[in-house]
């Protein structure tokens, strides 16, 4: 507990009749982070959750969630939790208020602490309005915010959301991912999606999974510099291509380059330098000098997107096997 | 304790936020009317025949074996099975409550429900008591010692129909196989369809199993301590099964 790390998974098997849901998998996570699980459907992460949350116990290895054991101290564990499943199950014939106080006594508080903590998270989720409504009554946003407000009212250590904003419309998972980033000012998040631009958005370190594997764990940023070809320049000149291939092949500084016609007189220039060079500079110089018209220079951003399927392409797994 | 009492409470609760509580109910109602019209024609046969207390009379209608054996089936088949369906179920189960509060709840709640259910016995016993004005027909005791039997009986369907709801996602499943669990433990009871047993020991445990002897007994106001064991003994081991089926997703 005092190491600071609030997750750590050693070795974690599941083995279903017949099929590995999650083959061996070790990573930690350390307290105040927000993680992301990443992976496509069947990917592993729900049944990764579902072991640290103590509803379904590993084939293999172990899992350590504040220092207690997920299976044989589960009790403790699950009140340092606060758990979101898949599709965010709630009781549909219970209202808001009474629902978020009914779980809080389930998780130990008592009377009149459960009745203070639904209010303060009801605050904090947006819910006070709806408080009276019944929860099978209430939009799919809504629920979702009470699902959240579920997680959150024990004042849990770590919250671990499985896809919290699935099935909803673009306003929704803006307000979901907001209420999310709120969170992780005083609790540790780890959430599972298979929608790449959420973690992009979200989160701070992610946890590719694929195959019951994880693939790759790191921050988004260190990410994104392993992908970044060396520093690639996009560049839209005006000018003809005969210039712009007599001026690119001049410049020693660049290895390749790829010239694309664009709107116009324009064309787009994918230039890649000999080293780590930032050629952004040196392009703009040779625009000046040149006098063409420059309307985009810009270094290539791979986004997450690309990292995924670079790291879960059918070539890769062949190399793991 | 405390989230003992809260799933006992909510349980309970689930069955008047919705129509599902006050249709069984007014349906027990009906089948405790027919039963109750039934009794004062037998009265009305027999003047001389209320020799018996009346509530013997009351368990032997067809009726009141319906109640028995269809209630249970219909009030416990969502208490697992909804809750697995729903998803509520690893809600459930992830917070710091153990497995045997979560079965010991939803028995209790059920039961509870149970109970509520066969009250308006004691309206219409009270009906005839009123009008009769023969205090010994009715005396308290019997009229008790009936509920009691009802209760006890209340409890092992309602652990079986737990059991059978445990076992599956589907209420309609849970509840099909809680009534056949529950009627073939009732036929057994039936003389008329079993043939005759072959062997003395044979007939003693049939006997023994036989629900509507117990239910006799305990119309006439006896409360025999082999019945109640019986019973007893029965319920818990349900509940110990039901306990194994929720804990099984560890095993797997």
């Amino acid at each position: 507990m005092s190491n600071g790390w609030i997750i750590e998974v050693e070795n974690l098997t599941k083995r279903y009749a017949g099929n590995t849901a999650v083959e061996g998998i070790t990573f930690s996570v350390q307290r105040g982070e927000i993680v992301g699980f990443l992976g496509p459907n069947g990917a592993g992460k729900s049944t990764t959750m579902r072991i640290l949350a103590c509803f379904l116990p590993a084939t293999s290895g172990t899992a350590r969630i504040a220092g207690y054991d997920v299976f044989t101290q589960a009790d403790a564990v699950r009140r340092r939790i606060g758990y979101m499943p898949e599709n965010n199950p709630l009781h549909l014939d219970m209202r808001v208020r009474e629902y978020l106080k009914f779980r809080a006594r389930l998780k130990g508080l008592g009377i009149g602490r459960s009745r203070g903590r639904a209010e303060v998270v009801m605050e904090q989720c947006g819910l006070t309005d709806v408080s009276r409504r019944i929860i099978g009554h209430l939009s799919k946003g809504y629920r979702q915010r009470v699902g959240l407000a579920d997680a959150l009212v024990h004042e849990p250590e770590l919250i671990i959301l499985d896809e919290p904003t699935i099935g909803l419309d673009p306003h929704q998972i803006r307000s979901v991912r907001q209420l999310i980033k709120d969170l992780a000012r005083d609790h540790t998040v780890l959430i599972s999606t298979h929608i790449l631009s959420e973690v992009e958005m979200t989160c701070n370190r992610v946890l590719i999974m694929h195959r019951g594997k994880i693939l790759a764990a790191d921050t988004t940023q260190n990410l994104q510099n392993i992908m970044s070809d060396g520093g690639q320049v996009i560049a839209e000149i005006a000018a003809p291509v005969a210039e712009l291939r007599a001026c690119w092949e001049q410049m020693g500084e660049i290895e390749y380059f790829d010239i694309a016609p664009s709107e116009g007189e324009y064309h787009r220039c994918a230039l890649t330098p000999r080293s780590g060079l930032d050629l952004r500079p040196l392009v703009f110089e040779q625009a000046r000098m040149r006098g063409w018209a420059l309307r985009e220079l810009s270094r290539a951003h791979h986004s997450l997107e690309d990292i995924f399927v670079h790291i879960t392409r059918p070539d890769r797994e062949e190399e793991t096997r | 304790m405390r989230a003992y009492l809260t799933l006992v409470r909510r349980e309970l609760g689930t069955f008047f936020v919705s129509m599902t509580g006050y249709a069984i109910i007014a349906s027990v109602l009906l089948l405790l009317g027919f039963s109750f019209t039934d009794m004062l024609a037998k009265l009305n046969d027999d003047p001389h025949g209320a020799q018996a207390p009346m509530t013997e009379l009351f368990y032997s209608t067809f009726y009141f074996w319906l109640i028995l054996l269809l209630t249970a089936p219909v009030i416990t088949m969502r208490s697992f099975a909804f809750e697995k369906w729903s998803g509520t179920y690893e809600t459930l189960m992830t917070t710091p409550v153990s497995d045997w509060q979560v079965v010991l709840a939803k028995f209790t709640g059920t039961l509870l429900f149970y109970i509520l259910a066969w009250l308006p016995l004691f309206g219409c016993i009270a009906v005839v008591r009123y009008f009769t004005l023969e205090p010994t027909i009715l005396d308290p005791w019997t009229t008790a010692s009936t509920f009691f039997g009802i209760v006890l009986f209340g409890c092992l369907y309602i652990s079986m129909g737990c059991f059978a709801s445990a076992l599956t996602r589907s209420q309609i499943i849970a509840a099909m196989n809680s009534f056949v669990i529950g009627l073939g433990l009732f036929l057994l009871s039936l003389r008329r369809l079993v043939p005759a047993p072959p062997a003395d020991w044979a007939a003693k445990v049939f006997s023994y199993i036989s629900l509507s002897e117990h239910m006799e007994d305990f119309a006439r106001g006896f409360v025999d301590t082999r019945h109640v064991v019986f019973y007893v003994s029965l319920t818990v081991f349900f509940l110990f099964l039901t306990l194994k089926v929720v804990e099984s997703r560890r095993w797997k």
